[in-house]
């Protein structure tokens, strides 16, 4: 396992484990934390008729998730050059 | 025009679409067959992907569970959705990368187990299944309200369409056909929605129009609020369920999401690693186009129907709407036995109300499909919404079927019992295979088990706590070996089925529950369709424990799962 190309395999491996740790923290904090968990905290935030935490519930959360997937792919394509492991 | 005339003219072109596409798409290899050749574009697959998503259950059902569970519902929204995060960010790259045709055979091959590959085509098989009776169901019901005609004529001209593209085209003709169906699907969604937030709040945008100002400047989920209140039932935007039990459900639906076979091996058909965790990102644009719509057209649905059979003030006895002057939305419905009506007190007026005085009997399904006509909009937009329903179930019973038939001809006949088949033999062998599991899923639409409502349960229970687990296990634990993995599976999956069983019957025979389905009963409160989160929680900590104390992965084991870590190569790995 002391070749390089295992070693820097494992390096990338790891940052991409980090990448997703974070992602996978913002996505149960704004479903299960703000949408569900934390919605009586948020109550007092009013929006359009009714709190916070509902938009997040309903609406709020699907947007990040949608911008995540998108951000995630941007961010591990940038460490697929960075550790030339990249297709073509 | 009248609307039945439309209705067949609007459905028989989307239907000539299909065929004709399916003409155009026809497979030539197992390749096409099992992957579209491999050739999709991230964005075309992302609308494929969000067509086979998006069920009968989704178009026709969902909006309406919102509209009567109001805040709740939130658990279909982000678990339906948030699966995708998971999909596109621990399974679909390396699965794609892995490069091989189905489910069952990563499993089989990352566990060196002919019994992993067993277990998990028999738990795909029956997901897949009890899922494709609900697709089969909801055509057949599409066309006896639309278009007048027998339950059972509808359901064969349903199989017979699925029968031509799936069975000349595979993977290759269900993908574009899924891409029509899209759009037709979600024309059929929003324009309805569209006029309504215009009608009620002046807002184009349904999404905004949810959290806008009625005419009369209260905010319209205020206004839900109030009335919701009025006629006796919990608050609109009020929590009903316990937050364990609504934090475990969502969990539940999203990794049972991301653990379904027929949407990961939508993630085959991209040429590359980077493709598919794009095309998870398109996914969820095009799904949620209509999932961020569901919630307003629920609460302005709910809004509508309140509004209609309660004009006036609840305490004035002349507030409820007369039955006599029904609208014809209301007569229609009524027909078809989904909207019933029964005068308790003798007063000739529809008194809709928490508790025994209350006369109306509304079936959720009928919000989305009533929505145009108790909007008074135009013949088209109803004959478009038809159109739309039969595009999604059909799209997902397509993938369905696909995703059985190829672990049929793939993983049980090529893998197992006839190892040397020749590659035109094993299309034959798909073909006719995909036949055979239209022909099972058209005899159960015809003699639905009473248990069909049911069994979504089952599908997501079943994916969640055996499936999604092991493939996620696969990529990121080296150490999980095969007596793990297989051990793992099974304490999932059999955890589940007991709970789900105990509380609704054995096989889902009426009579033989253990224990009322009641919240007092549960364990912890979580009702047996949010059960899935402990079956897979079950299912990580047996296998990670049996492994820890039986023997390490073999070497090239070790390199296969190193090998799928990082993106290069894809290209090659072509599947033989």
């Amino acid at each position: 396992m002391s070749t390089p190309q295992a070693t820097s395999g494992e390096a990338y491996w790891k940052a991409n484990l980090r990448i997703i740790i974070i992602h996978l923290v913002v996505w149960a904090f704004v479903s299960y934390f703000c949408g569900i968990i934390l919605r009586p905290v948020l109550s007092g935030i009013p929006v359009g008729g009714t709190d916070l935490g509902f938009w997040f519930a309903q609406q709020g959360s699907m947007f990040i998730f949608i911008a995540q997937i998108f951000i995630y792919a941007a961010q591990i394509g940038k460490l697929d050059r960075q550790f030339d492991v990249h297709e073509d | 025009m009248d609307l039945q005339t439309l209705t067949f003219i609007v459905v028989g072109a989307t239907f000539a679409l299909y065929i004709g596409i399916a003409i155009w798409a026809k497979a030539g290899s197992t390749g096409e067959f099992y992957a579209a050749g491999r050739g999709v574009h991230p964005v075309a697959n992302g609308m494929a992907t969000a067509a086979d998503w998006m069920s009968a259950a989704s178009f026709i059902s969902m909006a309406g569970l919102i509209a009567f569970m109001g805040y709740d519902g939130a658990l279909f929204l982000m678990g339906w959705t948030g699966g995708y995060v998971l999909l596109a960010m621990l399974l679909a790259p390396y699965l794609r990368k892995f490069g091989k045709f189905t489910v069952p055979e990563f499993i089989g091959d990352r566990y060196y187990s002919q019994i992993a590959r067993i277990v998990a085509v028999l738990c795909l098989i029956v997901a897949s299944l009890t899922y494709v009776i609900g697709q089969m169901k909801g055509i057949g019901v599409a066309f006896s309200r639309f278009l007048e005609l027998d339950y059972e004529t509808g359901l064969f001209i349903g199989m017979g369409i699925v029968f031509v593209y799936a069975v000349l085209g595979g993977m290759k003709g269900i993908t574009y056909t899924q891409i029509a169906q899209y759009v037709v699907l979600i024309m059929a969604y929003t324009i309805p929605a569209i006029f309504i937030s215009l009608q009620l709040t002046g807002n184009v945008i349904p999404q905004m129009g949810m959290f806008s100002n009625l005419s009369d400047g209260t905010p319209l989920l205020a206004k839900v609020d109030a009335i919701v209140a009025d006629l006796g039932f919990p608050q609109y935007t009020a929590q009903k369920t316990s937050t364990l039990n609504m934090v475990f459900y969502t969990f539940s639906l999203m990794i049972g999401t991301a653990g379904l076979p027929h949407v990961i091996i939508r993630f085959f058909t991209v040429p590359k690693v980077r493709d598919a965790r794009l095309s998870a990102g398109w996914a969820l644009v095009f799904i949620g186009i209509l999932y961020t719509t569901a919630p307003a057209v629920g609460s302005m649905a709910f809004y509508n129907l309140a509004n209609t059979v309660q004009p006036g003030p609840v305490a004035s006895a002349d507030g409820a709407m007369l039955y006599e002057s029904r609208p014809q939305w209301f007569k229609n419905w009524e027909t078809t036995g989904l909207l019933k009506f029964e005068d308790k007190n003798g007063d000739g007026r529809v008194q809709y109300r928490k508790g025994d005085d209350n006369e109306l009997t509304v079936d959720r399904d009928i919000m989305v499909l009533a929505n145009p006509e108790i909007a008074g909009l135009p013949n088209w937009v109803i004959a478009v919404v038809a159109a739309g329903g039969l595009a999604a179930a059909l799209s997902t019973a397509a993938g369905l079927l696909l995703a059985m038939s190829t672990a049929i001809s793939h993983d049980l006949l090529k893998g197992m019992f006839a190892k040397g088949i020749s590659e035109k033999n094993e299309l034959l062998a798909a073909r006719i295979s995909m036949a055979a599991v239209i022909a099972v899923a058209g005899w159960f639409g015809l003699h639905p088990p009473g248990f069909a409502a049911q069994v979504v349960a089952l599908a997501f229970g079943l994916a969640a706590s055996s499936i999604f687990p092991a493939l996620m296990m696969g990529i990121f634990n080296k150490r999980v070996n095969n007596t793990g993995a297989v051990l793992g599976m099974l304490a999932g999956l059999l955890s589940t089925l007991i709970y789900i069983f105990w509380f609704k019957g054995w096989f889902f025979v009426p009579g033989t529950e253990m224990l009322p389905n009641k919240p007092e009963n549960w364990f912890l409160g979580i009702q047996p369709e949010a059960f899935g989160t402990i079956g897979a929680a079950i299912n990580f900590a047996v296998a990670i424990m049996v492994s820890k104390v039986t023997k390490a992965p073999p070497e090239h084991i070790q390199h296969l799962v190193e090998d799928i870590r990082t993106p290069r190569g894809a290209g090659a790995a072509t599947g033989h």
